[in-house]
C-alpha cells in the first residue's frame, strides 16, 4: 500500500474531531463519521491517527471502517452520488437508475470519475421511502427518479450550477 | 441473595451469584463442549463472544436455546444439557461451520491436535447436508507464523490474545458477514506487521488457521547431509512439556529421553542452552551490577531499572511500541544466539570445522525464536548464528517421524563443553526464573559471600506482574517481574511515567513465561498445565549438584579460554546486540 503522509493541518484536523469526543475508544464510530464527513474518505493514514488518538490499535480501526459499508477508505468525488438500494428503492427501479449513473460516468460502485467529480455509491434507506427510488448528491436529494432522468442530473453538477451539493 | 439453586440434567447444585452455565455444569462434571469459549484462571485469560453456538443447551421455559458460556444461572434454572433439541441443535451449527471449512483434515498441521476436528467427531457428524460456496483468502507466511484464514471459525481467541492478554494490537475481525476474517490492520501480511511472533494466538487456535513455519524438513535434510557437522541445543522449557505430546503427565521431566531422542536423530553434538542460559547470567548479571554501582555512586547517565532481553517476542515488541526505551533491556542476547555464537566460534575452532559446514538447531517453546534466528545482526557473511529454531511440537513430529518410541527411551546425558548447566540456567523457562538465576550470581559477586539460601519464594509464582525486594547485604535490590505482554507494557508505562522504583525487571511474553510458549504442546485451554511444567523445572533445578551459573566449572573454562571476562571486548562482540526502532 503507497504510503502518503498526511499535511500538518489534516492531522491536526484529525486530533480536533478524536478530540471532540474526548478521545474516548467507545466513540470511535463517531469520530470516524465526523474525520469522514471532513475528509470524505478515511485513507490508512488517518486511521492510523485516530488509533494513536484514541489509544486502540489500528487493526480494530480497520475493522470497524470495513464493517460499515457507509464507511470508506476510496476517495470520494467532489460530488458523491448515492442511489438508495433499499426494499422500496430497489422494488421500484433503483437498479436500472444506479445501471445508468455507472454507464453515464464510465465508473464502479465504490469509484471515482478520472476528474474527481464525481462518485457512486449504494446506501440502504434514507427514510425516504414515499420518493422511492430515491438518489443522494452530496446533501441533496432526489426522489423518483428514472434513468431517463440521470443525464440530467449529472448535467447539473458538470456545469457546476449546483453548488450547495459540494461536500465539505 | 449471593447463591443459586439450579437443576442442571436433574441434578440439582448451589452456585455462586454470577456463575454461568458453563461453569456451574463444570463444576458437576457435565463437560458442555465449546469452541470458541477459552478461560485460563490464573492467567486472567478469558475469551468468550458467544460466537460459535455449540454450547447451547435447553433451559426451561425459555423460547430460545442459551449459550451456556455466556448465560449466567438464575434461581430455580431447569437446565437439560443434552436433549434431543440440543443435540440437533449443535449438530446444525457444527454442519454450518464445516460447509465453509476445508476438507483437508488428513494432510493439515493441526490434524490429530484441533479443537474443531474433535468436536465434529465428538458430536459424530457423518455428513454435511450444507453445501455451498466457502469462503477463501490468501495464505500469509511469515518468518515465525502462518496465517490460512480459510481454516478460520471465527472464534476470536488469537484477537483476545493478541489485545487484550498481549496488547500487541495485530490482529482483528474485518469486513463484514461472509467476507469476514481475522487479519492485521489494511490486510497486511503479519512480516510487515507490530507482530511479536509470541505465538500465543497459534497456542490458542482451535484450527489450523495458524500455525507455526514448519521448519523439520530442513533438519531432516542438514541431519543427512555428510558434509555438515549439526549440533543441537534444547530450550530448558523443553524438558517440561515435551513428554505430553506422547502422552505422558503435564510435569514430566524427560530431559534424560530428550538428550536420547536427539542423539538418535543424528545429531553430532546435543547441547543445552541452559549453558547459553548460565552464560546470559554471567554478561547480565555483570552488567546489572555494573549499572547498579554506577547509578549508586551518582552517575545520572545511567538508567535503571534493567531489562531482561532473552524474550524475542519481548524484544520486538519494545522495539515498536516503546523505540525511545531501547537503551533500557540489557544489552545481553538471548541464549539462543549466546549458543549460536560460541557454537560458530568458540567450539567450532575446538572442532576444526568452517563455520559453514556447522549446522546449530536450536529446540524452542517459542516461535519468535526462528523470526530471531533471522535476525541480519546475528549472521556473520550471511550465515546466521543459529540456522534453525524447531518447536517443542515439532521436535515431537519429527521424533515419531524417526520411528523413534520416546517412552522407553533410557536417560541420556547432555555432551560437554556446551551441554553443562546448572540449576540457574534450568529455570529460565518460567516466569521469575530468569530473575532468580541474575540474582543467585549477582549477589555473590556484589558482596562476595555464600548466599545463604538459594531458593527465592517470593520471586516464583502466577501473578501476571510482581515485585519483591532482595537483600543484598545490606542493599536493598527491588525488582519487578511481568509474563504477558499486556502486563510488560503496565511496567514500562510505570518507568516512562517515572513512576517506576524497581532496579531490575524480568519480562517475558508469554503467560507463565516459557513453559507456556507459543511452541509449546498445546494446553487447550487448561492452566493447570503450564503450572506442572513450572513445578517441573524447580524440581529440576533443586536436583542439580550446582545451581548457580558463576560456578558452572566449563563456564568457568570458556571465560579463561576464550572470552577473557564477562563484558569484555570479546565477550561483547559475540554476546551482546544492539536494538533498532521499528516504528
Amino acid at each position: 500500500m503507497p504510503k502518503i503522509k498526511l499535511a500538518e493541518n489534516t492531522v491536526e484536523l484529525i486530533k480536533a474531531v478524536c478530540a471532540e469526543f474526548e478521545n474516548k475508544e467507545s466513540e470511535l464510530i463517531n469520530v470516524l463519521h465526523g474525520v469522514q464527513q471532513k475528509l470524505g474518505y478515511l485513507p490508512a493514514e488517518v486511521q492510523e491517527v485516530i488509533a494513536r488518538e484514541l489509544n486502540m490499535s489500528v487493526a480494530k480501526v480497520y475493522g470497524v471502517v470495513t464493517f460499515y459499508s457507509f464507511f470508506t477508505m476510496i476517495p470520494q468525488g467532489e460530488f458523491p452520488i448515492s442511489i438508495c438500494m433499499g426494499t422500496a428503492c430497489y422494488v421500484r427501479g433503483a437498479e436500472q437508475v444506479l445501471n445508468e449513473f455507472k454507464r453515464q460516468l464510465k465508473v464502479e460502485v465504490g469509484e471515482s470519475t478520472e476528474d474527481g467529480k464525481f462518485s457512486i455509491n449504494c446506501l440502504r434507506c434514507v427514510g425516504a421511502c414515499g420518493l422511492a427510488p430515491v438518489v443522494t448528491v452530496g446533501e441533496k436529494v432526489y426522489g423518483r427518479v428514472s434513468p431517463s432522468e440521470v443525464k440530467k442530473i449529472i448535467a447539473e453538477y458538470r456545469e457546476g450550477c449546483a453548488d450547495d451539493a459540494k461536500t465539505a | 441473595m449471593d447463591t443459586i439453586n439450579l437443576t442442571i440434567d436433574n441434578k440439582t447444585l448451589v452456585v455462586k451469584k454470577g456463575t454461568t452455565i458453563l461453569e456451574a455444569a463444570s463444576g458437576i462434571g457435565i463437560d458442555i463442549p465449546t469452541l470458541c469459549h477459552m478461560k485460563l484462571d490464573d492467567l486472567n485469560i478469558e475469551n468468550k463472544p458467544g460466537g460459535c453456538r455449540i454450547c447451547v443447551v435447553e433451559v426451561n421455559g425459555r423460547r430460545n436455546l442459551a449459550p451456556a458460556c455466556c448465560t449466567e444461572v438464575n434461581e430455580g434454572m431447569e437446565i437439560n444439557t443434552h436433549s434431543m433439541r440440543v443435540i440437533n441443535a449443535r449438530r446444525t451449527v457444527m454442519e454450518l461451520i464445516l460447509s465453509d471449512h476445508p476438507f483437508d483434515c488428513l494432510i493439515c498441521a493441526k490434524s490429530g491436535n484441533c479443537d474443531l476436528q474433535d468436536m465434529a467427531h465428538n458430536l459424530g457428524i457423518r455428513e454435511i447436508r450444507y453445501q455451498g460456496e466457502q469462503s477463501t483468502y490468501r495464505e500469509d507466511t511469515s518468518p515465525a507464523i502462518i496465517r490460512e484464514v480459510d481454516k478460520c471459525i471465527m472464534c476470536r481467541r488469537c484477537e483476545t490474545m493478541c489485545n487484550e492478554v498481549q496488547t500487541v494490537g495485530v490482529l482483528s475481525a474485518i469486513n463484514r458477514g461472509f467476507e469476514s476474517v481475522v487479519s492485521p490492520a489494511f490486510e497486511m501480511n503479519l512480516d510487515h506487521s507490530v507482530c511479536t511472533y509470541c505465538g500465543q494466538c497459534v497456542a490458542v487456535c482451535p484450527t489450523g488457521a495458524l500455525t507455526e513455519v514448519d521448519e523439520t524438513g530442513k533438519v531432516v535434510r542438514a541431519l543427512s547431509d555428510p558434509t555438515k557437522t549439526v549440533i543441537v541445543q534444547t530450550a530448558p522449557a523443553v524438558r517440561a512439556a515435551l513428554g505430553e505430546e506422547f502422552g505422558m503427565e503435564a510435569g514430566t521431566l524427560v530431559t534424560g529421553k530428550l538428550v536420547a531422542a536427539l542423539r538418535r536423530l543424528g545429531f553430532d553434538h546435543v547441547f543445552d542452552t541452559d549453558f547459553a542460559a548460565d552464560l546470559t547470567i554471567m554478561e547480565e548479571g555483570t552488567e546489572l551490577l555494573n549499572r547498579l554501582g554506577k547509578h549508586l555512586s551518582g552517575d545520572k547517565d545511567v538508567k535503571l531499572p534493567i531489562l531482561t532481553s532473552c524474550c524475542p517476542a519481548w524484544v520486538k515488541f519494545f522495539e515498536h511500541q516503546f523505540p525511545e526505551m531501547k537503551d533500557i533491556p540489557s544489552t545481553a542476547r538471548s541464549p539462543q544466539q549466546m549458543f549460536g555464537a560460541i557454537a560458530k566460534t568458540y567450539f567450532a575452532d575446538q572442532l576444526g570445522v568452517k563455520r559453514e559446514d556447522l549446522v546449530v538447531v536450536s529446540i524452542m517453546p517459542c516461535v519468535a525464536k526462528k523470526y530471531e534466528c533471522g535476525r541480519e545482526e546475528f549472521k556473520t557473511n550471511d550465515n546466521p548464528d543459529v540456522d534453525h529454531a524447531l518447536t517443542t511440537r515439532e521436535l515431537a513430529a519429527l521424533i515419531k517421524l524417526s520411528n523413534i518410541d520416546f517412552k522407553s527411551l533410557p536417560n541420556e546425558e547432555f555432551d560437554n563443553p556446551l551441554g553443562e548447566s546448572t540449576g540457574a540456567g534450568v529455570i529460565f523457562g518460567t516466569t521469575g526464573g530468569v530473575i532468580e538465576a541474575a540474582v543467585r550470581t549477582a549477589y555473590e559477586i556484589h558482596t562476595k559471600k555464600e548466599l545463604p539460601r538459594l531458593d527465592f519464594d517470593e520471586l516464583r509464582g502466577m501473578e501476571g506482574i510482581r515485585e519483591a525486594t532482595i537483600d543484598f547485604d545490606g542493599l536493598p535490590i527491588k525488582i519487578g517481574i511481568a509474563h504477558g505482554l499486556g502486563n510488560a507494557r503496565k511496567l514500562l508505562e510505570d518507568i516512562q511515567a517515572g513512576k517506576s522504583e524497581f532496579h531490575a525487571i524480568e519480562i517475558m511474553s508469554c503467560p507463565g513465561g516459557c513453559i507456556g510458549g507459543g511452541g509449546q504442546p498445546y494446553h487447550h485451554g487448561n492452566a493447570d498445565v503450564l503450572k506442572q511444567r513450572q513445578k517441573a523445572l524447580y524440581t529440576e533445578d533443586k536436583n542439580k549438584a550446582i545451581r548457580k551459573s558463576h560456578e558452572n566449572p566449563y563456564i568457568v573454562k570458556l571465560y579463561e579460554e576464550f572470552l577473557g571476562k564477562p563484558m569484555s571486548d570479546k565477550a561483547h562482540h559475540l554476546l551482546h546486540t544492539e536494538y533498532f526502532d521499528r516504528t
